[in-house]
C-alpha cells in the first residue's frame, strides 16, 4: 500500500510539490480568480469595456469624503500605533518583574474584532456613554454632549481613531517584541561597554537594529488601516465614510457588484502603491512584508 | 545611584500600569454595559456603576430574533474554516519547513502577497461566483472565503511549528525502518500537536471575528458579526453592547489559551530564516 502510494506520488523530489498543491489550488480559486473577476466587473459591462462604473463611483456624493477619511485614518492611526507599541515593547524590554504577565496583557486586544472594538468604544462615546457620565460626575458638563454626530465630525473621526488605536496596537507590539528578542545580546553589551546607556542605547543601537520589524509593522498596519470598515460603521455610521464601507454598501444595499468592484480594485491599487512607497523609500528586506 | 535607580523603576512601572489600564478599562466597561439593567443605559445622569447587575440585557440580546441562529452559524463556520485551513495549509507549511526545492522562495513570497489583498476584492466578486456555484448564502461558502483569508497565516505559522520539530528525529525513525509517512505521524506530529492546536484556535478566532465577507455572502444564514452589522442601524444600544461583549468572549478565551504561542507565531512571521 505504502509502496503503491510512493510510486503514485513519485520520489522525494516531487513530494514537496504535492504538499503545496492544495494551497496553490486554493490561492488560484480564491485569490487569483476573484482578482481577475473584480477587474472584469469593474471595467466590463453589458456592452464591453467601459469606464462607466468608475465614473459612477467618482461622481458619488460620498466618494471624495470616503477617499479623504480612508487616508486620514491611515496616516493618523499607523504612527500612533507604532509609537505606542514601541513604548510597550521597550518598557517590557527593561526586564522589570512581571514583564511577561504584562506582555500577555498588552496582547489581549489581538483577539478582538474591529466590529467588537467599535461597539466597545461606542459604550464610551455614545450620548449616554461613559465619557459623558464621567465628565458629569466631575462637574465638567451639565448636559450630555453628542460626540458622534454630523455636528461633531472631528470628534467622530477621533473616536474611530481611538478605537482602532486601542484594538490594533497589540499586533504591532507583538511584531516589535519578536524583533527585539532577535537582537543579539552582544550588540547591547558592546554598546554598554562603549558607554551607551538609556536613551542613547535605544536611539543609536536598538532602533536601527529594529528597523526591519518596524518596516514590516508599518506595511501590515497601513494595508489594514486602509481597509478600516466595521469600526467606522459601529461608531460613526455614515458620518465618516470610508472606501471599504462604500464597497460594502454598493454590494450589500444597492446590489451593484460593478461599482462595488470598482471600489475594491481602487483599494487594491492604493494598497499596492503604498507598499511600493514603503519598499522604495524605506528599503526593507523582502522578508519585511511577511505577516 | 540607588535613588536614580528607584526613580527609574517607579517611572517604568507607572508607564506600564497606565498602558495596562488603557487596555483593560474598555473591556471592563463593555462588561458593565452588558450587565446594566436596560432602562439605566438610557438614563441621564447615568451612574458609571449600575444600581444592580442584571442579566436582562444579555437575555434580551440572546432572545432577539436571529441571534441564537447566527451564533450557531458562527460556530459552524469557524469550525469548518479551522478544518479546511489546517487540511490545506499544514502540508504546505510542512513542505516549506522540511524541503529545499525549486520555487520555495517564490512560493513564500506569493503567500506574503496574498496578505495584501483587500477583503472586498475577494468577497465582492465571489458573491457573484457563489450564486452560480450554489454556494451563496451557505455556511460552507463563508467558511471557504474565511479559509482563503486564514490560509497565509496558517502556512506561515505551521512552517514555524514544523521547523521547531527537529528533523533529526524523523530521519532517525526512517533509518530505523519507518516509512516517511509513519515517521511523520508517529514522531513529528505528536511533537507538533500543541503548536497545531494553537494555530487551529487562531484560525477559529480569525473566522469568528470576520465580518465583511460574511455579511456580503449571506442573506439568511448570517454569522453573528454579520447579523450584528447588518442590523446595527436599527438595533437599540443595549443590543449592540451585549453583542459586542458576546463577540469578544470566546476570542479572549482562545487568546488566553494560546498566549505562549502568540509570540512564537508572530516572531516566526517576521523572523528571517
Amino acid at each position: 500500500m505504502i509502496e503503491r502510494l510512493r510510486k503514485l506520488l513519485g520520489t522525494d523530489t516531487l513530494l514537496p510539490y504535492w504538499l503545496l498543491l492544495p494551497t496553490l489550488a486554493f490561492i488560484g480559486v480564491f485569490f487569483l480568480m476573484p482578482l481577475f473577476r473584480a477587474i472584469g466587473l469593474a471595467f466590463y459591462g453589458d456592452s464591453g469595456f467601459t469606464l462607466d462604473y468608475f465614473k459612477q463611483m467618482i461622481s458619488d456624493v460620498r466618494f471624495i469624503d470616503a477617499l479623504k477619511f480612508t487616508f486620514l485614518f491611515a496616516i493618523t492611526i499607523v504612527p500612533l500605533q507604532v509609537i505606542t507599541a514601541l513604548a510597550m515593547a521597550l518598557l517590557l524590554n527593561t526586564g522589570v518583574r512581571g514583564s511577561r504577565f504584562f506582555l500577555y496583557l498588552f496582547a489581549i486586544p489581538l483577539g478582538i474584532s474591529d466590529l467588537a472594538a467599535g461597539l466597545i468604544w461606542l459604550s464610551i462615546f455614545t450620548h449616554r456613554g461613559f465619557l459623558n457620565s464621567i465628565l458629569y460626575a466631575l462637574g465638567v458638563i451639565e448636559k450630555p454632549i453628542h460626540y458622534l454626530s454630523y455636528q461633531n465630525v472631528g470628534f467622530t473621526f477621533l473616536s474611530v481613531v481611538a478605537a482602532e488605536h486601542w484594538r490594533a496596537t497589540a499586533i504591532v507590539m507583538v511584531i516589535l517584541v519578536a524583533g527585539l528578542q532577535m537582537i543579539s545580546k552582544d550588540y547591547l553589551e558592546a554598546a554598554e561597554v562603549l558607554g551607551a546607556r538609556g536613551w542613547k542605547k535605544i536611539w543609536y543601537v536598538i532602533l536601527p537594529l529594529l528597523k526591519p520589524s518596524l518596516q514590516s509593522a508599518l506595511i501590515i498596519r497601513t494595508i489594514f488601516a486602509l481597509q478600516t470598515f466595521a469600526v467606522v460603521l459601529a461608531l460613526a455610521g455614515q458620518i465618516t465614510p470610508v472606501l471599504a464601507g462604500e464597497a460594502y454598501f454598493w454590494q450589500f444595499l444597492y446590489r451593484n457588484s460593478h461599482v462595488a468592484s470598482a471600489y475594491a480594485v481602487l483599494l487594491m491599487a492604493i494598497s499596492i502603491a503604498m507598499t511600493w512607497v514603503y519598499l522604495r523609500y524605506l528599503r526593507p528586506r523582502r522578508e519585511a512584508i511577511r505577516g | 545611584m540607588s535613588y536614580r535607580y528607584l526613580l527609574r523603576k517607579t517611572l517604568i512601572y507607572m508607564a506600564i500600569l497606565a498602558l495596562a489600564l488603557w487596555v483593560l478599562i474598555p473591556i471592563f466597561l463593555i462588561g458593565i454595559s452588558a450587565f446594566t439593567p436596560r432602562q439605566e443605559l438610557y438614563l441621564w445622569p447615568k451612574t458609571i456603576i449600575p444600581s444592580h447587575f442584571s442579566l436582562e440585557t444579555m437575555r434580551f440580546f440572546l432572545g432577539a430574533h436571529g441571534v441564537v441562529r447566527s451564533l450557531l452559524n458562527s460556530v459552524q463556520v469557524a469550525l469548518l474554516t479551522l478544518v479546511f485551513t489546517l487540511a490545506v495549509g499544514a502540508p504546505a507549511g510542512y513542505a516549506v519547513a522540511r524541503f529545499f526545492f525549486r520555487g520555495r522562495e517564490a512560493f513564500r513570497l506569493g503567500i506574503l502577497i496574498t496578505r495584501m489583498f483587500p477583503t472586498a476584492l475577494l468577497a465582492v466578486p465571489l458573491a457573484t461566483t457563489f450564486i452560480r456555484w450554489g454556494l451563496y448564502d451557505t455556511l460552507v461558502g463563508v467558511a471557504l472565503v474565511h479559509t482563503a483569508m486564514a490560509l497565509p497565516f496558517a502556512v506561515i505559522i505551521t512552517t514555524g511549528i514544523f521547523m521547531g520539530v527537529p528533523k533529526d528525529l524523523e530521519e532517525a525513525a526512517m533509518t530505523l525502518g519507518c516509512s516517511r509517512l509513519r515517521a511523520f505521524v508517529q514522531v513529528a506530529l505528536p511533537l507538533a500537536l500543541p503548536g497545531l492546536a494553537a494555530a487551529a484556535m487562531f484560525t477559529f478566532v480569525i473566522s469568528w471575528n470576520e465580518v465583511f465577507a460574511a455579511a456580503i455572502l449571506t442573506v439568511r444564514n448570517r454569522t453573528l458579526p454579520a447579523h450584528i452589522i447588518t442590523t446595527i442601524q436599527a438595533s437599540p444600544l443595549d443590543f449592540r453592547f451585549a453583542g459586542g461583549f458576546f463577540m469578544i468572549l470566546p476570542a479572549l478565551l482562545f487568546m488566553f489559551l494560546i498566549r505562549r504561542y502568540l509570540f512564537h507565531m508572530w516572531g516566526g512571521a517576521t523572523a528571517e530564516r
